[in-house]
């Protein structure tokens, strides 16, 4: 995969062991893009509404925070269109905390996206929540210093954001509905197809990449290292600790939770509970005591009968 | 102990903890453990199995007994220490470095390490161990980040490829504590104190593992022991 990388020369100065050669100050690269998910790992990025929500979710231990004028819950409760938040929001959320803030640009709207990235957010999450602004094509991600994450349902969405540039990944799952069977499913298809590249004989790849509608030279890739090339969190339904070690136990990275810490009884002590699962995810005693009188969960939301227009992880292609 | 539910499939995150690959000189190899409670946990392991040693994941005070070493990996300094505290780690493992346990800290890791963190959130939870003082994203939010090359003279050979996410820098050094390498600007990002070992970057990030061999020589040379430790 090719970057944009930014090239950047340091202002002339020696180093501490006396050697005088300039070193080169590289911006942006992939390492860079993907590296910052990488420190996000085993962790729960929490979607938050305002400064003090933000400064919460970092009491509680998010490893980053999603600012958002309206968590997705109240998106599908309102209807319409749903676009970037406020930068004036963003920049209070963004002032408000130490940890890394994310927030979402529209499908193809590179321009919210150029918005966002001046507004300094760390990552952009590229937003099926958000009312699709391109229904064709998705934002060219290597035209940017800043990194993105994408949603995706299975390997062909996932490898095909990535072609684009995205350096994080996230499986939609059906966001705002505190339901977590869309999440299980998309990161059991992500992962199985990831498992199924492993095994396959390399003779195969190129059909495999046909059928996926993907790059080949990443199916390559995966067939070699037997893993995604960038970190992968899960997404879309999570409301409880034991739907947060679900996943991790499914083999993501970390969990986003939207609605699932704001819309329940007690987001406080929900959030903080989310966390410790998500550290100790394969440890039932401890899932089971942190569990414990927290307070009642979002309400939830039948995806099965849902009518498909209100579908949330069908926006995106 | 730990518990640990052998559940559905493992993914790429889901590394074991010290049941994987042998390592070549099995009764020599050090047990070095990585605290497992966030961050990129996975790059360390990997990398300690490939330099020969036997990484082991600690997330409950029980795993650091009979560890030779630990690395703080890189992560968010606030969720590890807040995590640190909830799980009554902080006590045994300050107890671990008095009695001379070499721990390596990156960029969250040095963090959590450091005596002074100069912006610290009001009560958030550290070792302060290392008589440096820090300050966290000092060089600016993640457009900012950067790789370079840094020289090591401790590490020996070429100039070392380094990352910097969101990284701290490593503001002042107490007495008795060796830098390890500078910016060109002077600014240090690695320092040393005997078996304590700070690097504002990420050498698990880049596939040189020179910095895992030398901490692994720090080990060799420290003979100490965790003092046992009650479950939590």
């Amino acid at each position: 995969m090719t970057e944009t990388a930014t090239h950047e020369k340091l202002a002339q100065g020696t180093n501490g062991a006396g050697h005088g050669q300039q070193a080169e100050r590289r911006e942006s690269t992939a390492l860079i893009k993907r590296g910052l998910a990488q420190m996000l790992k085993g962790g729960v990025i929490m979607d938050v509404v305002t400064p003090e929500q933000a400064r919460l979710a970092e009491d509680a231990g998010a490893v980053a925070v999603m600012a958002l004028e309206r968590v997705p819950s109240d998106i599908r409760a309102a209807g319409g269109v749903a676009r970037m938040s406020d930068p004036e929001l963003i920049a209070r959320i963004i002032e408000a905390v130490t940890i890394p803030v994310m927030a979402k640009a529209r499908i193809g709207h590179f321009v919210e996206a150029q918005v966002l990235e001046a507004l300094g957010v760390d990552y952009i999450d590229e937003s099926e929540v958000l009312t699709p602004a391109d229904e064709e094509h998705h934002i060219d991600k290597h035209a940017f210093k800043v990194p993105f994450v994408c949603g995706c349902r299975d390997l062909g969405e996932a490898l095909r954001r990535l072609g684009e540039g995205a350096a994080m990944l996230r499986t939609k799952g059906e966001a705002g509905t505190g339901n977590v069977v869309e999440a299980v499913r998309h990161a059991r298809a992500v992962l199985g197809e990831v498992r199924k590249l492993r095994t396959m004989p390399p003779e195969e790849l190129m059909s495999e990449a046909k059928r996926l509608g993907a790059p080949y030279e990443l199916l390559k890739q995966i067939h070699e290292t037997g893993q995604l090339p960038v970190v992968n969190f899960a997404a879309g339904g999570i409301a409880t600790p034991a739907d947060a070690a679900l996943l991790m136990q499914l083999g993501v990275d970390g969990v986003f939770v939207g609605s699932g810490i704001f819309k329940s009884e007690n987001p406080a002590v929900r959030a903080k509970a989310i966390v410790q699962a998500t550290t100790h995810f394969r440890d039932p005693g401890i899932i089971a005591e942190v569990s414990k009188s927290i307070g009642g969960a979002m309400p939830g939301l039948e995806v099965a009968t849902m009518p498909a227009a209100e579908r949330l992880a069908t926006r995106g292609w | 102990m730990v518990t640990v539910a052998n559940g559905t499939p493992s993914g790429p995150a889901d590394g074991p903890a010290d049941v994987g690959v042998p390592p070549v000189a099995v009764g020599s190899a050090p047990r070095i453990g990585v605290l497992a409670l966030q961050g990129d946990v996975a790059e360390h392991v990997a990398a300690l199995r490939r330099v020969g040693a036997t990484p082991v994941e600690v997330r409950l005070p029980a795993r650091l007994d009979d560890l030779d070493g630990l690395i703080i990996p890189g992560g968010e300094s606030t969720t590890i220490g807040k995590l640190l505290a909830e799980w009554a780690l902080l006590a045994p493992l300050r107890e671990c470095i008095a009695e001379g346990l070499p721990v390596w800290g990156t960029c969250a890791g040095a963090i959590l390490l450091a005596k002074d963190v100069r912006d610290a959130l009001p009560g958030q939870p550290l070792l302060g161990v290392l008589d440096i003082a820090v300050r966290r994203n000092a060089f600016g939010r993640q457009v900012q980040s950067f790789e370079t090359v840094l020289d090591v003279p401790r590490l020996g050979g070429a100039p070392f490829p380094a990352v910097f996410i969101r990284a701290p820098q490593i503001e002042s050094v107490g007495e008795g504590v060796e830098v390890l390498a500078r910016l060109p600007d002077g600014t240090i990002v690695a320092a040393r104190r005997g078996p304590l070992l700070a690097t504002a970057f990420h050498p698990e990030l880049t596939g040189d593992d020179r910095f895992h061999r030398f901490f692994v020589a720090v080990t060799r040379e420290s003979s100490a022991d965790c003092p046992p430790v009650a479950t939590r």
